[in-house]
């Protein structure tokens, strides 16, 4: 796996505002069909890390590179390198004046000038897949948290990226809407797609990842197995961190 | 039934003289209202600017147009200007101007507001999905900052239309001028005379403003469905 050359290369990158630096020198290798789960505490810089890799925000140092070439730092052609890169928000921002069906053909159709009918008939396999063909008409405001996170995800793989970013996909969803979305992304790692999953749900990071990515502070602090992160980890920092997870879900037990 | 007022309508040429005034207030209205949307938009796209002086400058100036009540504007355009510089402006020139000063404050506000409004996460997913900076205002912010405004221009139209009635006060003869032309040379034969007529300007004003509040709740109702 080490010979192979990585899908998605990140050297070194550093980001900060102003003053306040929050990725300090992050460094990974991500190949493809692989899934990488990033934990850490929240501020830590996760999200911060997944919007440099999609070129929200540029970076003061290192180098973002995607099958060898720099896509950091770009000012011409971004939008180029954008759709290669999918990427799911928390908060699945859907175009509001727009149908479920036009929401996710406005991409291939507008960006990489594919054939409407082709995107529509590709479009409605996708939504199939996801159980919303029923609802390619209607508008976003129409559908569930967990409904819209589908589409959103669906939009971003109509595009055909090479790589999907999920940044905090399931945290503004009501806890009975979390599986669903997950189930697609599950489904996705199976087919192996090359996913980048920014999370804060440890079961499904243990069940989904091939490689866990523990970031504080900035940096990472460890790389492990999910295995190994999930049960004995390295680092005191990373023990640490997952004790707080420990201690919610005793007390659910309890409380039932 | 004795004394009917009504009558005083269809003496002469009365009730074409009140549609003539009518005219005169939508001529200066549409007038206005079109300076103002025009003007209105780049004044509030000029106004997410981040420059400091820019916005104090647009900031005063719609403050000083909002606090200022319309018909002191009026005066001061009309009455003030031929004082101060000896510009001898017609009633009707001075009504426009005001209007559209502040037609353009009001609807450069209301632009500011739909802009900056939009969420910078539409932005961002539509340069996620792979569109250009053109496509993402083409596609995206453009058709949402319309569909919020639409309703509220339409408001302000409506709005500025029924102010327009302060031009009665600088002398110029719009509808509500003619009606009281009416009145006062009918108070001693017709005495009901100004129930009848204002009676008819309020249908007149009615006749006007609708249809336009009816296209607004139209469109609302169509983005909305």
């Amino acid at each position: 796996m080490d010979k192979e050359k990585a899908l998605l290369e990140i050297e070194h990158l550093k980001k900060s505002y102003d003053s306040n630096i929050v990725l300090k020198d992050i460094s990974l290798d991500i190949h493809k069909g692989e899934v990488v789960v990033v934990v850490g505490p929240s501020g830590c810089g996760k999200s911060t890390l997944l919007r440099c890799i999609n070129g929200l925000e540029d970076i003061q140092g290192g180098d973002i590179l995607l099958n060898g070439e720099i896509i950091s730092n770009r000012k011409r052609n971004m939008h180029l390198v954008r759709q290669k890169v999918g990427m799911v928000f928390q908060s699945y921002e859907l175009f509001p004046h727009m149908t479920i069906l036009e929401n996710i053909t406005l991409g291939p159709v507008k960006a990489q000038k594919r054939n409407q009918s082709e995107a529509v008939s590709e479009a409605e396999e996708l939504l199939r897949r996801v159980n919303l063909i029923d609802k390619k008409d209607a508008y976003p405001r129409q559908l569930s948290g967990g409904q819209k996170q589908r589409v959103a995800i669906v939009r971003a793989l109509c595009m055909h990226p090479e790589i999907m970013l999920f940044d905090e996909v399931t945290a503004a969803l009501d806890p009975e809407m979390v599986r669903e979305v997950l189930d697609v992304m599950l489904g996705l790692a199976r087919e192996g797609s090359t996913m980048v999953i920014v999370t804060h749900e440890m079961q499904f990071a243990r069940a989904i990842a091939d490689r866990v990515v523990f970031i504080d502070s900035g940096e990472i602090v460890e790389e492990n197995t999910p295995s190994i992160f999930f049960t004995n980890p390295d680092t005191e920092r990373a023990r640490q961190f997952l004790n707080i997870f420990e201690f919610d879900a005793v007390k659910g037990v309890k409380n039932k | 039934m004795q004394d009917l007022g009504i009558k005083v309508l269809f003496q002469g040429r009365n009730f074409i003289r009140l549609l003539e005034g009518l005219w005169v207030t939508v001529r200066i209205s549409l007038i206005a209202v079109i300076i103002s949307i025009v003007l209105g938009i780049v004044l509030g796209m000029i106004m997410t600017s981040k420059n400091p002086a820019i916005r104090i400058l647009t900031k005063t100036y719609l403050e000083f147009i909002r606090i200022m009540p319309q018909l002191v504007l009026l005066f001061l355009v009309y009455f003030g200007m031929t004082k101060a510089f000896n510009i001898n402006l017609s009633g009707e020139t001075s009504a426009i101007i005001v209007f559209s000063l502040w037609g353009t404050a009001e609807m450069s506000d209301l632009v500011r507001g739909a802009l900056i409004s939009m969420p910078k996460h539409q932005y961002e997913s539509g340069m996620a999905i792979g569109l250009n900076t053109v496509q993402v205002y083409k596609y995206i912010i453009i058709p949402q900052t319309v569909r919020r405004l639409v309703p509220l221009a339409i408001n302000l139209v409506t709005r500025m239309i029924k102010t327009t009635s302060l031009i009665v006060l600088i002398g110029v003869v719009e509808v509500v001028k003619v009606g009281q032309q009416i009145i006062e040379s009918s108070r001693l034969t017709v005495p009901s005379a100004a129930l009848w007529v204002y009676g008819v300007i309020y249908f007149l004003y009615f006749g006007v403003c609708y249809p336009i509040s009816l296209l607004s709740a139209k469109l609302e109702k169509r983005w909305n469905s």
